[in-house]
């Protein structure tokens, strides 16, 4: 399937003092996907958005936004996209309104269209009551909506968030969440750095994963878990002594990749269960083997991110802000 | 242009409406020169200083300039802070992933902090008014001033946000910004003239541009048009290279910061 490319990055190099933050990245993003750059603090994935932002120029390399050139045409870029930096980029004495008022003069929009659209999205985001407040009586997810309402008021064509859920509170992120799918249904495209394991996989069509600079793996969550060998279906059988016949049976069947005989049963790698399961079943009924136990493991996002990196990622634990 | 203007409008803007939200901020950054400076430290050394070293009539007469210069001097090299808490909260990233021309931000920050400034330096007249300090060089004289306050301001708001964006922490930024400000003052003819320093102060003094901006804005409280010119002429010319330098180097920094 061909599909329409937002963001093509080839060969991006960013290197400071001999430090080498981004290593030789190259990826595509498609049009209308939410696609998530996932890694520990300092794996390069603020700088790669920072580039695709315009804000910085790579050492090498080049990225491009909706075809622009991130450096030659930053201006054509910097009209399409709309950017949530991370918590707190607000000013504490101007009032939810007059940020967006303020952005909208910078987007060069007319009064009355800055109006309408500010309305728009105050209602969308669910600040209207308190948009005459100061920015400095908002909690923290408060700011947050605020934040990703400024990200929207450009009507981008792209979406960048830069960790959009650090720091906030479990219902907060959901509504971030919720907010983030709905643009998608939009049309949208949506590209954002996460170090939470759980926000990539429960939110992304696709993820990079990014350690040291590079791209580690690339894929949606359910291919990037597949490519690691598979679900494991593991079996306790009653009848220990059947466990053999069983394993010789299964093995070299269609959809099973692996079998490997365990004390009480058999751990089963399969590629998808939807295919295995009624292999597995009709093979144990056929040869009379009782199972006693089914348990069937999916690989967690975190394990593709140990088999590709070598280690877990470390996740400092969210500190919740205050109102 | 029009899209030029509009931006610098509205990021000047964005500045006025946060000093109107901190009223208390507003006015301690507008008393505090003449409190601080004119009215304690003025008639402190009333009687203390002698007018004939001077050459005033007293001496508020005599610091009025050099009060003037001083508030030009702390308020351009604290007109990078905003911009520094902008760097380090990300609001500059927002503003800079806008399509605005890349200098708006810094030119609204120009225009905001000359403002003040140019503000300032009129209560100031106006309350050495009070003291009896009436500009002998009239309101052209007085335009003169805020002329050379505003020549000089530029080239110090340069270098604050030049050190703004160049700092690591805003630690770093006051720690080298207290450093800087009393020595600059004190090693100037604000509070004494060159003539009655020890000789390597003086020596010191001849090469800070605030001296040569009080030397032009006293003649003009002072003496008169006669007396003044040619210091303000002269006062011109080094802020032009004086402005050029900074500026120069702030464009740098922020080249070197923006990508």
């Amino acid at each position: 399937m061909d599909r329409a490319i937002a963001i093509n990055v080839s060969r991006l190099c960013k290197t400071y003092d001999n430090h080498k933050a981004v290593d030789d990245l190259s990826f595509q993003i498609y049009a209308g996907e939410i696609f998530a750059l996932l890694g520990p603090n300092g794996a390069g994935k603020s700088t790669t958005l920072r580039t695709l932002i315009t804000l910085l120029h790579p050492t090498s390399g080049t990225a491009t936004v909706m075809g622009y050139d991130t450096v030659r045409e930053a201006d054509q870029v910097r009209t399409v996209i709309g950017y949530v930096p991370q918590e707190r980029a607000i000013d504490r004495f101007l009032t939810g309104r007059e940020h967006l008022q303020l952005l909208g003069a910078l987007y060069h929009l007319t009064k009355e269209e800055a109006a309408k659209r500010i309305d728009e999205l105050l209602k969308l985001v669910d600040l209207e009551v308190h948009a005459d407040r100061p920015a400095k009586t908002y909690s923290g997810g408060m700011k947050r909506k605020l934040d990703i309402a400024c990200g929207l008021l450009p009507d981008p064509k792209i979406l960048f968030l830069d960790e959009p859920t650090l720091g906030l509170d479990v219902q907060s992120r959901l509504r971030i969440w919720e907010y983030i799918r709905m643009l998608k249904t939009r049309g949208m495209t949506v590209v954002m750095t996460t170090n939470y394991l759980d926000e990539a996989d429960q939110l992304c069509d696709r993820l990079a994963i990014i350690d040291g600079g590079k791209i580690k793996t690339l894929g949606s969550p359910a291919e990037l878990k597949i490519a690691l060998g598979g679900d494991i279906v593991s079996l306790t059988l009653k009848e220990t002594s059947r466990i053999q016949s069983l394993e010789s049976d299964l093995t070299g069947r269609p959809a099973i990749k692996t079998v490997r005989a365990t004390t009480k049963g058999l751990d089963i790698r399969v590629e998808t269960p939807e295919k295995a399961l009624p292999t597995i079943l009709e093979s144990a009924n056929r040869l009379g083997c009782d199972i006693e136990f089914i348990q069937y493991n999916r690989p967690r996002l975190d394990d593709v991110f140990i088999a590709h990196t070598g280690r877990a990622i470390t996740e400092s634990p969210p500190e919740v802000e205050s109102a | 242009m029009a899209h030029y203007w509009q931006e610098i409008n509205a990021l000047t803007m964005r500045w006025v409406r946060r000093l109107s939200r901190e009223k208390f901020s507003m006015l301690f950054t507008l008393v505090q020169p003449m409190l601080f400076w004119l009215i304690f430290f003025g008639n402190l050394f009333q009687r203390a200083a002698d007018t004939q070293v001077m050459q005033a009539p007293n001496y508020i007469s005599f610091l009025a300039a050099g009060v003037v210069v001083m508030t030009v001097l702390n308020n351009g090299l604290a007109g990078g802070v905003d911009l520094l808490f902008d760097k380090e909260n990300g609001f500059l990233e927002r503003l800079m992933s806008t399509p605005i021309h890349r200098t708006s931000v810094i030119l609204s920050r120009f225009i905001f902090v000359m403002a003040i400034t140019s503000m300032q330096v009129l209560v100031i007249l106006g309350v050495s008014y009070l003291f009896g300090v009436h500009p002998a060089t009239g309101i052209l004289g007085v335009a003169t001033i805020l002329l050379i306050g505003m020549m000089f301001g530029i080239g110090l708001t340069a270098i604050s946000m030049a050190m703004a964006f160049s700092v690591k922490s805003h630690g770093d930024f006051f720690s080298v910004l207290g450093f800087l400000s009393l020595p600059m003052i004190f090693l100037s003819s604000a509070l004494v003239p060159l003539t009655a320093m020890p000789g390597w102060m003086s020596f010191l003094a001849q090469f800070n541009p605030m001296t040569w901006a009080i030397d032009a804005v006293r003649p003009l409280i002072l003496s008169g048009w006669t007396e003044a010119l040619p210091h303000v002429g002269m006062v011109v010319l080094v802020m032009l290279a004086f402005d050029a330098l900074c500026l120069y180097g702030g464009a740098k920094a922020f080249r070197r910061a923006m990508g």
